[in-house]
């Protein structure tokens, strides 16, 4: 085997704003792995080089074509980036990563942003039946079999 | 002073834009906001609609103020900096966004450094006008918490059926 082969393969997607920034604060728990980046927007690139990043469409529940362009473009990053573990922070762009890494036999996680303070956001409830863990950032929001409350990006 | 506002893109926030361009009027600091879709046309100030990521983050890293909606990533990039941020929520029920969710994130996030929420425009215009240039407060890490940092390191380490089991632990 070779090194490259040993390595974990991570991809990590988000939407662009606060989604993004959340991702950004867990780079410390993606040390030593290969990290390949997927979020709205080319400025967010200088964030993470030199690591691999991939500009993905803009897109919300409202607006059916932009998602069709964005699934079909998440489809392609999850087989040439072929991960072992999905990780997102939301919004749509991360419940998509996560529903096609796991049909591809990747881990999946998905952290709901600290945003949703009363209750978890819909893209969240939706990744919950996708993914093999759901975080929630705020205990309130944990359940027995359902998102965990392990922290928060603060 | 340098004061920078800012409501993100995707929904007007006539109240914000509004109530800065009256303290605007009579204050001493240059300001400049980034207004997006809102209707109202501010006259004492700056503004744009859009700017870069990157024009945005230099304003929110440097500008002396920042006054802002309770978009996350304003607020995380700015209490980086550990320098002043008035946070004023959206209202869903004036239309000024699909939910309550603002509130009740600025209600919680009170405590991060720099931060001051004006629960309404009357709230946020006189803030601005008792304001004044406060030397660098603690900055907030731009890491997440050791233990969610340790969870998420835990995940990718472990393999899959150990995964599985991770998501039933207990609840707390």
């Amino acid at each position: 085997m070779t090194d490259k082969q040993k390595t974990t393969r991570i991809l990590a997607v988000s939407s662009g704003g606060g989604h993004w920034i959340q991702l950004l604060r867990l780079r410390p728990a993606f040390a030593d792995k290969h990290v390949t980046y997927a979020s709205v927007g080319r400025s967010a690139a200088g964030d993470v080089a030199p690591a691999p990043y991939y500009e993905i469409p803009d897109a919300n529940r409202a607006q059916k074509l932009k998602l069709i362009g964005l699934l079909l473009r998440l489809g392609w990053l999850v087989l040439r980036v072929r991960p072992d573990v999905v990780i997102s922070t939301g919004a749509a762009p991360g419940y998509f990563a996560v529903r096609i890494g796991r049909m591809l036999g990747a881990r999946t996680l998905f952290l709901d942003s600290i945003a949703n303070a009363e209750e978890l956001s819909l893209s969240a409830n939706l990744a919950r039946r996708h993914c093999d863990l759901v975080l929630t950032q705020w205990p309130d929001l944990a359940e027995q079999d359902g998102p965990q409350f392990r922290g928060s990006v603060l | 002073m340098r004061v920078f506002v800012t409501v993100g893109t995707q929904l007007p926030f006539d109240r914000l834009i509004a109530a800065v361009d009256r303290w605007a009027a009579t204050a001493d600091a240059d300001v400049f906001a980034q207004t997006g879709s809102a209707s109202y046309v501010p006259e004492h100030m700056a503004w744009k609609r859009i700017i870069t990521g990157t024009e945005a983050n230099d304003w929110i890293r440097t500008a002396d103020l920042v006054v802002a909606h309770a978009g996350m990533g304003t607020i995380l990039t700015r209490c980086e900096t550990g320098l002043p941020i008035i946070v004023m929520p959206r209202r869903a029920e004036l239309g000024e966004h699909r939910n309550e969710h603002q509130s009740a994130t600025a209600k919680r996030l009170a405590h991060l450094p720099g931060l001051t929420v004006a629960e309404n425009e009357v709230e946020l215009f006189n803030q601005l006008r008792g304001f004044t240039p406060l030397a660098t407060t603690r900055r907030m890490e731009a890491v997440a918490s050791p233990m969610l940092l340790a969870a998420i390191s835990e995940f990718i380490a472990v393999p899959r059926h150990a995964a599985a089991n991770m998501n039933k632990g207990t609840t707390q």
